[in-house]
């Protein structure tokens, strides 16, 4: 069924030997939290600090200029992973939430006054969301927010009626809870003709699929590596040029200024006004690495692969647990990804991720960071399994085992 | 790594089967108080009477969460219902510091409650809360555990601060 050979995919990550010969085999499927990492970039990371570690942009010496030129090189390497027009427009941040911050304090603070209007989406993470919030506070735009329909998509009935004087549209790619993916280029061509900008959190959109930020047409554009088989603590926002110039810088210190005076600074050119501080040098050198993973799988080879295998996931609990299992999110695998966040009998999503962890099957259980979006599917917390590149058949069956197990414990 | 049985005893899948004082009552005389763990998304709402003499002469239960919060709220109920103010608030410092055990190690991490570190009365029994000591092998769930205890503390403080 696969268009990714899995078991040789799964050579390529240490974590599944390690449990392997622990007698444990791990069964991994919360890769929307956080993916695990292959050998290659975990190597990447380690020669560097072994062999080249200095600061960059700084030392004239060897191995500060190797550091400099591996840094910028996971730079345009990221740049070429998502089509940017530039590598200037790529800027590295810490993660999602940084990004999306950035936008906010950066180009909200000094585009959004009393009386403006913004555009999210009910399904939104938090990180998309709570930094709006906070900037409304203290300037008093409004927040519009796009519904989801009782088939978990986006509601784009009042499309129109929504942008009509809205300045900026900011979107997830994927929802982390329900998989569903909004039409971006159908809402960047939207939100252009009503004179908005269009800002993506794409979390859960890159990891997953050939990204071309060009054919989007969208404007902002935030993803993490750790996500995308890179380290924790990397991030990016990409922007096209002409909105990173205009935005004022967002943190402030050494690294993004051209000059300093007692009376003001001017800041730095593009990417580095705003990347304020020592980088994540390592983090970046890893991120540029896991394309490079990403890209030897071939990210069409991804996608199918994680729609065959989430497609088997719903056949499969459906045949085994009938209306026992519900799916929070689409049925069909029309614009949904690999994520499938689940309610089973009257089971608590934490007692039966309890339980499923007794086997070795990692899901997650809670809210996910989405509270508006459980409000309107009427739930606390869901159970959420996804899907990688090193997950297969054998995982879902594990995963099904695992929920009769639960029931059988409970005595439901 | 710890069984499930040491987590999920008979007696706590019986609370939660069957949770004792299920409900709502009438606000006032009641005083009605929310907690939350923002972790899981858990919430418990308890409505407490407590009378001239200090009695807790009610207590009901809202709410929604795992069968570890719910358990364990359902058997607070049980436990300080028709007891003194004084005399929940001890056995509310006894069941803390059989959860603390652990919560101790967290890098100092307390339960979010605020309050030093519970001194357990050696004269407290706890009786079937004791079933809920093998949470403490489960550290994330000890959050569950604690929820509806930290929200009844809230709930007699705020029945304090307002007589």
């Amino acid at each position: 069924m696969s268009a990714l050979d899995t078991a040789a995919v799964r050579k390529d990550f240490p974590i599944f030997e390690h449990h392997a010969t622990q007698g444990k085999p791990l069964v991994y499927l919360d890769s929307a939290a956080s993916s695990q990492k292959p050998r290659a970039v975990i190597d990447a990371m380690t020669d560097y600090y072994e062999t080249t570690h200095a600061n960059v942009h700084r030392g004239v010496y060897a191995i500060a200029q190797e550091a400099d030129a591996r840094y910028e090189h996971a730079r345009r390497r990221i740049a070429q992973f998502i089509n940017a027009p530039s590598e200037h427009e790529v800027l590295f941040s810490k993660n999602v939430t940084e990004s999306i911050n950035l936008i906010a304090g950066s180009w909200g603070r000094a585009n959004l006054r009393a009386g403006d209007a913004i555009v999210l989406s009910e399904m939104e993470h938090h990180s998309n969301i709570v930094p709006w919030q906070i900037l409304q506070a203290e300037l008093g735009f409004d927040i519009r927010w796009l519904r989801v329909t009782p088939d978990h998509v986006l509601d784009l009935s009042n499309l129109d009626e929504v942008l009509d004087g809205a300045k900026l549209v900011s979107i997830t790619g994927m929802s982390n809870v329900m998989g569903t993916m909004p039409p971006l280029r159908h809402l960047a061509d939207a939100a252009h003709a009503a004179g908005a900008l269009i800002a993506v959190d794409a979390a859960q959109y890159v990891p997953h699929l050939a990204t071309d930020v060009q054919a989007l047409d969208v404007d902002l554009f935030a993803f993490t590596g750790h996500k995308m088989l890179g380290p924790t603590g990397i991030g990016v926002l990409w922007g096209r040029e002409s909105i990173l110039d205009a935005m004022p810088p967002f943190l402030g210190g050494g690294g993004m200024i051209r000059e300093v005076r007692l009376e003001g600074f001017t800041a730095e050119a593009l990417p580095h006004k705003f990347e304020a501080g020592t980088p994540p040098i390592a983090e970046a050198i890893g991120l540029g690495v896991a394309c490079d993973e990403l890209d030897r799988y071939g990210m069409d080879a991804v996608w199918a692969h994680e729609q065959a295998l989430t497609r088997y996931a719903m056949e499969t609990l459906a045949d085994r647990f009938g209306d026992d299992v519900v799916v929070h999110g689409p049925r069909t695998m029309d614009a949904r990804g690999g994520v499938l966040s689940l309610g089973f009998k009257d089971l608590h999503p934490h007692d039966i991720t309890q339980v499923l962890d007794q086997s070795g099957v990692c899901v997650r259980a809670g809210h996910h960071c989405a509270k508006p979006l459980m409000r309107c599917l009427g739930v606390g917390a869901v159970v959420r399994a996804s899907f990688y590149v090193y997950n297969d058949t054998d995982d879902v069956d594990a995963l099904a085992d695992a929920l009769q197990a639960c029931s059988d414990f409970f005595g439901l | 790594m710890p069984g499930l049985e040491d987590l999920y005893r008979e007696i706590i899948l019986d609370h939660y089967r069957n949770p004792r004082n299920r409900g709502e009552l009438a606000t006032p005389p009641a005083h009605r108080a929310e907690g939350f763990n923002p972790l899981c998304g858990d919430e418990i709402v308890l409505y407490v009477e407590v009378d001239d003499g200090g009695v807790i002469r009610d207590l009901k239960v809202g709410g929604q969460g795992c069968s570890i919060s719910q358990s364990s709220a359902s058997m607070m109920s049980a436990a300080v219902k028709g007891k003194s103010v004084d005399d929940a608030r001890a056995l509310t410092r006894a069941f803390k510091a059989l959860m603390s055990i652990h919560e101790s190690r967290l890098d100092g991490e307390g339960d979010g409650s605020g309050t030093d570190t519970p001194v357990p009365d050696p004269e407290v029994q706890l009786g079937d809360l004791e079933a809920l000591q093998g949470v403490v092998k489960f550290p994330v769930r000890i959050k569950c555990a604690t929820l509806s205890w930290n929200t009844l503390t809230q709930a007699l403080d705020e029945v304090a601060a307002a007589s």
